[in-house]
């Protein structure tokens, strides 16, 4: 199928400004599994006819990975560099899939001058969903499956967002069941921090798999996620113990669209 | 010591967030249990120290119970509470005691507990257990020498009517003589006043400086989103040089907040607030509880993170005046291999029940090994060139960023 996604600079060539900027991110360019995400993104953006753009070529990594890796000299480059691009553009709002892009955006791009009202797109669904433009209303696509969450550090405990995530699994009209650490005490990934990148220190567990047992205990079929890098943690954990012919790991937005019959 | 950070900003939310976090031990709550002790020892101590403000001006004015006939019934009702609030945290002790000693429960066997920590706790409760015991016997034998006519309060036969001292008293003391009673007493009193300036002295070198110290700490918390990592200006103005083809070549040489060097290497890197944490914390272990590095056995504690920053503070504290020890806290104190098995996740930092920060000093330590050392795992080393070159921490062109619009 074909989506409908300018970029920036096609629309300032026509003359026409968006309503919001969606920052796809490093992982949701380039990770395959991520890719999937950013299109389940589209085509609900496409659907609700948002007028967005993305900044395509133009887009470069917000600098939170070599923040946290400690790298402030390469960070304040990305950032300047980005802010640049951004106010060039006159950009007022962005949408991020991406909870590492969405937290650096908001919150730490201020200091050097990049203003932005910043939002994750699982709060741009929910309100897409509550003004009316998308509908899930008998919807049958996860009636009463068990759907667990899994909070992003960046978005939940960093940036106070527990509820969008969990109202849009409400939506589906299916069963929400919370892991015993969730929302505020959730565990993380193992991903934050630039761990990504890098092997794990000496340890006798590694993180993602600890965090897969927490979801196994809540017997859901579905592991729901609203961040690229938890959403690659949790698949090889469900990989690690066999099981993904019996649990999808799987972004809200994938839900969404899903739902929807995008 | 310690660079300086802005937190006086909105009074009123900090304030706020004193009085719910310190005062109101919100953040307690989230293990009830834990909380309802800690309130029991927490409301008891605080309430005490009413009465021994009466121990304190009696011992001055060489009366006994000078509020007694003043304050009537208030009187007995406060010392009524008090009693029942002791009771309750001799409670809280033994229960505390028995759950760190007896209970095999993991935050309170990791091996930064080892030694003085582990005697640290127990030494405090002992004191607490041992206080309770003679502010009893002080208020038990008072009871029985009242009954028998022979109180320092009035010299006829009579009760307090205390909710626990009244039947306690008698239970205890009934077969001393008058004599023995007064001994007795007198030990209670003396013993007690003698245990609360032993306990003051011995506070600033112990973990149980949180009483004081929580408060502060709170109202200095960090109020923006946890997310927000610190901003380096000192950076930012070498940054804007290198980019900026017609920046001021001087603006960052006559920069005063040029430090000597990026992140921390030792106490004296961090800021007021980080050493102020350090001071603050009771070393309960809700952090290293919730870490994912450490709960999956790698060497991150974010505690030992704050035990390590209060040690070497302490050493450093101890130096003669221009005495260097070659000594730093990376390095001699926290490893490179536990700063980098953080993930960043705040996990730590929302545990914490008075809002202690471990993730900020771990990231500036961070900074110093990569930004002085250009010391990180290699894989690191790659991710930044990546960013660096190609605008994304993976090997790819940043043309290609759109590709995925037009891929099956």
């Amino acid at each position: 199928m074909s989506f409908k996604v300018p970029t920036m600079s096609e629309m300032m060539a026509s003359g026409q400004s968006p309503e919001i900027l969606f920052w796809v991110g490093c992982a949701g360019s380039f990770d395959d599994r991520a890719k999937k995400i950013t299109k389940a993104l589209v085509k609900i953006l496409n659907h609700c006819k948002v007028n967005f753009a993305v900044l395509g070529a133009e887009e470069s990594c917000t600098g939170d990975p070599a923040k946290r890796a400690g790298n402030e000299f390469t960070f304040q480059m990305q950032a300047m560099m980005n802010i640049q691009v951004l106010d060039g553009y006159d950009v007022k709002k962005i949408v991020t899939a991406c909870p590492h892009c969405f937290n650096t955006l908001k919150n730490e791009y201020p200091e050097l001058g990049g203003n932005y009202e910043v939002i994750h797109h699982t709060q741009l669904i929910q309100d897409l969903i509550n003004t009316g433009k998308l509908a899930l209303e008998g919807s049958q696509t996860y009636k009463g499956k068990k759907i667990t969450f899994h909070d992003p550090c960046y978005l939940g405990r960093a940036n106070d967002v527990y509820e969008a995530p969990r109202a849009l699994i409400e939506k589906l009209d299916a069963e929400l069941v919370e892991m015993k650490r969730c929302k505020s005490n959730g565990l993380c990934c193992g991903a934050g921090g630039a761990q990504m990148f890098k092997e794990a220190e000496k340890g006798i567990k590694e993180i993602n798999l600890e965090r897969t047992d927490d979801a196994l205990e809540t017997k859901s079929s579905i592991i729901a996620t609203g961040c690229p890098f938890c959403n690659t943690m949790m698949t090889d954990g469900i990989k690690h113990v066999n099981k993904e012919n019996e649990i999808q790991v799987l972004d809200i937005a994938e839900l969404i669209a899903n739902a929807a019959e995008l | 010591m310690g660079r300086s950070i802005n937190r006086s900003d909105k009074p009123l939310t900090r304030l706020k967030t004193m009085a719910l976090v310190a005062l109101g031990q919100k953040k307690m709550f989230t293990r009830p249990i834990a909380a309802f002790l800690h309130l029991a020892l927490y409301v008891a101590f605080v309430i005490t120290q009413i009465e021994l403000v009466e121990i304190i001006a009696d011992g001055f004015s060489g009366q006994h119970r000078m509020f007694y006939f003043s304050l009537g019934s208030f009187y007995v009702f406060m010392v009524s509470f008090i009693e029942i609030l002791t009771v309750l945290a001799f409670i809280a002790t033994v229960a505390f005691l028995w759950r760190r000693n007896m209970l095999s429960i993991p935050r309170f066997n990791k091996t930064e507990l080892l030694g003085w920590p582990k005697k640290d706790a127990n030494l405090i409760l002992i004191m607490e257990i041992v206080l309770i015991v003679f502010i009893l016997t002080m208020n038990g034998a008072d009871e029985v020498l009242y009954n028998r006519g022979g109180s320092h309060v009035e010299y006829a036969k009579g009760s307090f009517g205390f909710s626990i001292s009244s039947w306690l008293g008698p239970l205890v003391f009934d077969n001393f003589t008058v004599e023995a009673l007064r001994i007795f007493e007198r030990i209670g009193w003396w013993g007690h006043i003698g245990m609360v300036f032993l306990f003051l002295n011995y506070l600033p070198y112990s973990k149980h400086l949180h009483i004081l110290l929580a408060f502060p700490t709170t109202y200095f918390s960090n109020l923006q989103a946890k997310g927000k990592f610190s901003h380096m200006k000192s950076v930012e103005n070498e940054v804007k040089l290198m980019l900026d083809p017609n920046a001021d070549p001087y603006l960052a040489t006559n920069a005063t907040d040029t430090p000597e060097r990026f992140g921390v290497k030792d106490v004296t890197d961090l800021t007021w607030k980080n050493l102020l944490d350090a001071y603050s914390c009771t070393e309960c272990g809700r952090c290293t509880d919730v870490c994912p590095a450490n709960i999956t056995g790698k060497a991150l504690s974010p505690r030992k993170i704050m035990m390590d920053t209060r040690d070497r503070m302490v050493e450093v504290g101890e130096l003669k005046k221009g005495v260097v020890d070659g000594k730093s806290l990376l390095g001699d104190y926290i490893s490179p291999e536990e700063v980098w098995a953080c993930t960043s996740c705040n996990a730590c930092v929302e545990a914490c029940p008075i809002n202690i920060d471990p993730l900020s000093i771990i990231i500036d330590l961070r900074r110093n090994l990569v930004m002085e050392d250009a010391a990180m795992p290699s894989e690191l080393a790659g991710m930044l060139t990546n960013i660096e070159n190609n605008g994304a921490p993976w090997q790819f062109a940043q043309s290609d960023r759109l590709n995925w619009l037009n891929e099956e």
